[in-house]
């Protein structure tokens, strides 16, 4: 069975730290950065790269459309 | 397996999820966590994906989301207080094949605008509403709406909303079910993954009837308002599932 | 020689409207006025040009229903009579302040608050110095025959459009109300959607056309010195407007010691007055103001260089007689005289009023 690695990428300057894609992650990928961007906000990142699944999860609930998300199949 | 680099998968051929090109490039105004962004994005996206952007036009209320123009790059106006809907006849009227859709908080919707909102459902004018609810006032300040829960604290309710004194929280969207005009009537979140999903489902379905040509259709969004709440935007949306919903309780109501 | 009818004033301004070639009226009854809807609704100009006529549930609806309209460079119309107006001032000042061409009449009846049916000109202040917030102007029309109804209907259009701006012709209930005789002019086609976009597509939200960006209309500006500029804008229009879009008309003032200033209804009795005053010897002339904003006051000026008192004959309690003395600026004597309340003077007692407030005061 092929695996699924994923990854996004964050709009760090647009990003408002609400945290809502942190706890919806189901693989424990995104915290927000300890530093801030521009406007102040601890922008997310992923902590955890190698546990994206690319699920679309955090794109689809961040309130400023800041994540894009990409994803591709792995050989097994 | 291990060997595989953040830059292979960051390829446009990997891309599964992009901001619509209907987002114009000023920065949304919302608070962070706002609902706000979310029901924007997916009303654009819903336009996107039917092809309707040049044949689309919005109305924007006065509220949070007074601003909405600014953000969505489709033709847009804004309304005098509540009477987004009476504008959005008044276009859909001499513009009738083209879409038309207002944008409208609770205070909007539903106090200041109560009758805009109710005759044009009742008159069934082909178009759709996207109201917002998140029982509060957030552009002042979190005064109560009409839509603020019974005990819920607000700045003009500061010992919680007492129903004796100011009356219960009006459910509009049940109301407006009622009437023969409306063709498509739902709530729906935004606060998880698959409610976002069933929200946009809701408001692609919305704007389709007005294809069909079948009434008004009208699509709650419940919300939150971390800010006028006072919560953190992941406890405000865990609020609204234990509070709110059981109130305004999700799903269909009506379709035609 | 266009086509002659025998019609109220009310009917007269609502075939107007159709041959104009106008997209929607919103309206909501209200008497003296409701004879417009009516007309309009039994002619069925969907059919005769595919007008839209729709009842509205309110003045407030109607109102943001041609504000609606209007953003979208459709012509759009309502008619209302002093109560329902009070009730639009919101909407007016949002159209005002997000320069959308509209028209509104307003067949005034005698106030305050609910006041009577009867006709009246109390809403003058309302009308030129502005019945909602914010500093704007809106041009006044104010006819004052049955022809004259049908007539400012172009007028108001091509004013509207020349200057993205909220056009009243203010009418009272005795014109609306009257019969008279009137000539109609030829049907106008209603523009088509591809003619709009060709003409208005810099601000009209006609749905975004490929290649442009996204085309907004709104009163809001929250940045103060953007709102500033804004305000300097619309005053220069407001100033292109007064200096070249008043229009007034005059009775024998060439020899005249005496003016009476005089609008609609009230300037059909003045007529009457300048004749019963001639036959007596006295020289009296009448200026009729057709725009009441943009007022005639350099004509007035004029007048006043070479006059020896004006009397400002009104169906309100003084009103635009402020406008008068505005214009005189003290160099002769400006009175005023009307009934009001819905109450009509007669000839005599204005020649009588001339007579002892302005010649023998």
């Amino acid at each position: 069975m092929a695996k699924v690695r994923g990854a996004i990428v964050v709009d760090v300057e647009r990003c408002k730290g609400c945290d809502l894609c942190v706890h919806v992650c189901p693989t424990d990928v995104i915290r927000l950065a300890k530093e801030v961007n521009g406007k102040g906000y601890h922008f997310a990142y992923m902590e955890n790269p190698e546990a994206c699944t690319g699920c679309v999860n955090c794109a689809t609930v961040c309130p400023d459309t800041v994540i894009t998300v990409y994803r591709m199949k792995i050989p097994a | 397996m291990a060997d595989i680099k953040i830059e292979d998968i960051i390829k446009s051929e990997n891309l599964v999820f992009k901001k619509t090109k209907l987002f114009t490039d000023k920065p949304l105004s919302y608070c962070p966590g706002c609902g706000h962004g979310v029901a924007h994005r997916l009303i654009l996206e819903v336009i996107e994906e039917m092809g309707i952007e040049s044949e689309t036009i919005g109305v924007a209320p006065v509220g949070c989301s007074v601003l909405a123009y600014e953000f969505m790059n489709i033709d847009m106006a804004q309304a005098p207080h509540g009477r987004a809907p009476a504008m959005a006849t008044g276009i859909k009227r001499v513009y009738p094949e083209k879409y038309v859709f207002t944008y409208q908080g609770d205070g909007d919707l539903a106090a200041i605008g109560t009758s805009e909102t109710i005759h044009a459902c009742n008159r069934g004018d082909n178009m759709t509403i996207i109201f917002i609810n998140n029982g509060i006032y957030g552009m002042t300040g979190g005064q109560m709406a009409p839509t603020t829960l019974e005990g819920m604290v607000s700045s003009t309710t500061p010992f919680g909303r007492d129903v004796e004194l100011m009356g219960h929280p009006i459910k509009m969207t049940e109301l407006v079910a009622q009437l023969p005009g409306t063709c498509y009537v739902a709530r729906h979140a935004v606060h998880t993954p698959s409610a976002v999903r069933k929200a946009k489902k809701a408001i692609r379905k919305a704007f389709e009837k007005q294809k069909e040509k079948k009434g008004l259709s009208f699509v709650e969004i419940v919300s939150n308002c971390n800010s006028g709440w006072k919560m953190t935007p992941v406890d405000a949306n865990k609020w609204m599932e234990e509070h709110m919903f059981p109130y305004y309780p999700l799903g269909e109501i009506k379709e035609i | 020689m266009g086509e002659l009818r025998l019609m109220k004033g009310n009917e007269a301004i609502a075939e107007a409207f159709i041959r104009e070639g106008v997209d929607a009226y919103y309206g909501y009854p209200i008497t003296p006025q409701s004879e417009v809807m009516e007309y309009l609704t039994a002619e069925r100009p969907e059919k005769r040009t595919g007008m839209v006529v729709l009842q509205a549930e309110s003045e407030l609806a109607a109102i943001n229903m041609v504000y609606g309209a209007a953003c979208t460079g459709k012509k759009v119309v309502t008619s209302s009579s002093s109560p329902g107006i009070s009730l639009m001032q919101e909407g007016i000042s949002y159209i005002a302040g997000s320069e959308v061409p509209c028209v509104l009449l307003n067949v005034v009846r005698g106030g305050p608050g609910l006041g009577d049916i009867q006709p009246a000109q109390s809403d003058y202040f309302q009308s030129v110095k502005g019945g909602g917030h914010g500093d704007y102007r809106q041009i006044v029309l104010a006819p004052s025959s049955v022809q004259d109804m049908y007539d400012h209907v172009s007028l108001a259009f091509e004013l509207a459009f020349k200057y993205r701006i909220l056009v009243l012709i203010q009418s009272d209930g005795l014109i609306g109300q009257m019969m008279e005789k009137v000539e109609i002019g030829e049907q106008k086609p209603r523009l088509t959607n591809e003619e709009i976009k060709a003409k208005y597509d810099t601000w009209a939200l006609t749905g975004r056309t490929p290649g442009r960006e996204h085309n907004i209309v709104t009163s809001l500006e929250l940045d103060q010195a953007k709102q500033e500029q804004f305000n300097i804008h619309l005053q220069n229009k407001y100033k292109e407007i007064a200096e070249n879009e008043v229009l007034y008309e005059e009775m024998e003032v060439e020899d005249a010691d005496y003016i009476l200033v005089a609008y609609g209804s009230s300037s059909r009795i003045c007529r009457k007055a300048v004749n019963l005053a001639r036959e007596k010897g006295l020289k009296v002339g009448l200026l009729r103001p057709i725009t009441l904003w943009p007022f005639p006051e350099k004509r007035i000026a004029e007048l006043a260089k070479r006059v020896k008192g004006m009397l400002s004959v009104e169906m309100s309690a003084g009103q635009m007689v402020e406008d008068v003395r505005l214009a005189v600026n003290g160099k002769i004597k400006v009175e005023h005289f009307g009934r009001y309340g819905g109450m009509i003077h007669t000839p005599e007692e204005v020649l009588e009023a001339l007579e002892t407030k302005i010649i023998g005061g």
